[in-house]
């Protein structure tokens, strides 16, 4: 349970951090909160030859809103996430999930670009990042760019970030008239990853459904949205036959994978289960 | 022998100097280095919070740190809560009430009891289990823990009453 020995830089701003990723190619690794790094390299499932250590860049702690977008520095850790007003106002998805999240000493160094760079399926915020249709700002010696988080995650720890890319922040479309933002996760234990879990984004006009997002996490090889079963919901009240109707069609819709303890089959009714549960939680907050 | 880097950090309230290999984290630090054994060290991985202690006024997992991150900053540990009077009634209830039996959970349990209480004013039953549920205990079904913890709620909520 010791890591390799490594070598450690501590980067003080982005463009520090960038210019050492850039260098160090193959044997830099960022860190940020290190609450999955650390236990892989204790491990000895990852060595990096040099941690480059990001967690002490001011600028990348910043959570703030720019006209209709709120901005999240990466270095944002969760429990800052958690306590700000400005999130509970403009996307109470992630208010909602993020005490989802592992346990409190964990959340106080957790970061949500440690989170989306880690691309856990497990994970609570890259589904959330899917559900808000949120961009992931990435920036690298050649400049800065935005990936939408629909092409951001591959796979299983795998993401469409480069080797010298880093990422900065993410913005997501603040909480718009009408909008309802719906979190849930099934776990054995608090604390515990989810059997299943699942965040959705539904805009409503009046006691119409307008446009929704179903996002799922530990149903895959990656947070997964479910199109068509969203499609089943426009233009409709969520009462119970169209909630049914939905439902079924999610869990026909995602590739659900079974981990050690759920077989596949067991992730197909745990998503409709979980997909009925949210749907009538939005009826009851519409009605 | 690994190459050793200077630190320097606040610990329970001294500045304290000491040279690390970049892997040492900071519960070996602690225990091997400078001899604090309050911090103990279970899973090694994040997973038991037996190791839990204060940085910088947060609660982390101090094997999931490396020292060498933690240079300038506030460490405090179990050893360092000695008469502060919410930390004090916790080890009296944990005593009186049994809430330990092999003790080796007992530090993280009290430093995450601590953490709670000062930030809620009175936490029931579930809020205290949840928050302790990143605590693993394998003797004491963790009821005597919830009742230690509650213990102290109470009475401090019922003080702020009374005054």
């Amino acid at each position: 349970m010791k890591p390799n020995l490594f070598q450690y830089v501590r980067a003080d701003t982005v463009r520090d951090a960038v210019h050492l990723l850039h260098e160090l190619s193959d044997a830099g690794r960022l860190i940020a909160g290190g609450q999955s790094l650390v236990p892989a390299m204790a491990l000895r499932m990852a060595s990096p030859e040099v941690l480059i250590d990001i967690s002490s860049i001011p600028e990348l702690a910043l959570i703030e809103q720019k006209q209709d977008v709120l901005c999240i520095g990466a270095g944002a850790r969760y429990s800052d996430i958690q306590a700000s007003a400005l999130v509970e106002k403009t996307c109470p998805l992630l208010s909602r999930a993020i005490p989802f999240i592992a346990h409190e000493a964990i959340r106080n160094r957790g970061t949500i670009g440690g989170s989306l760079a880690h691309a856990d399926p497990a994970a609570e915020l890259p589904s959330c990042m899917l559900a808000l249709n949120a961009q992931v700002v990435v920036q690298s010696v050649a400049g800065q760019r935005r990936i939408p988080a629909e092409e951001f995650f591959l796979g299983t720890y795998m993401t469409a970030l480069r080797d010298d890319d880093m990422i900065v922040g993410v913005e997501i479309p603040v909480l718009s008239h009408g909008e309802h933002h719906l979190f849930r996760e099934l776990t054995r234990r608090s604390g515990d990853y989810a059997m299943l879990g699942a965040g959705f984004v539904i805009v409503m006009d009046g006691a119409i459904i307008k446009n929704a997002r179903l996002a799922y996490f530990s149903v895959g090889d990656k947070a997964l949205l479910a199109k068509e079963a969203a499609a089943t919901l426009l233009g409709h009240t969520p009462v119970p036959e169209v909630i049914d109707v939905c439902a079924t069609r999610a869990a026909r819709e995602l590739e659900c994978l079974g981990d050690l303890y759920n077989s596949a089959a067991m992730k197909r009714h745990l998503v409709k289960t979980l997909t009925r549960r949210l749907l009538r939680e939005l009826l009851k907050e519409t009605e | 022998m690994d190459p050793l880097y200077p630190i320097s950090f606040t610990l329970n309230g001294r500045e304290v100097a000491q040279e690390v290999s970049t892997r040492t984290t900071l519960a070996d630090l602690l225990r091997h280095q400078i001899g604090l054994t309050a911090t103990h060290v279970g899973c090694e991985q994040g997973s038991c919070g037996a190791c839990s202690l204060m940085v910088d006024g947060r609660m982390i997992r101090s094997c999931l740190v490396f020292a060498i991150q933690l240079d300038g900053a506030a460490v405090e540990t179990a050893e360092g809560f000695a008469g502060d009077p919410k930390m004090d009634a916790l080890r009296k209830a944990f005593a009186d009430r049994n809430a330990l039996q092999c003790g080796f959970c007992t530090s993280g349990m009290l430093v995450a009891a601590r953490d709670l209480l000062n930030r809620e004013n009175a936490p029931d039953r579930n809020v205290i289990r949840e928050f302790i549920s990143g605590n693993f205990c394998r003797c004491t079904g963790y009821e005597a823990i919830v009742d230690a913890i509650s213990q102290v709620a109470n009475a401090t909520a019922q003080s702020r009453d009374i005054t």
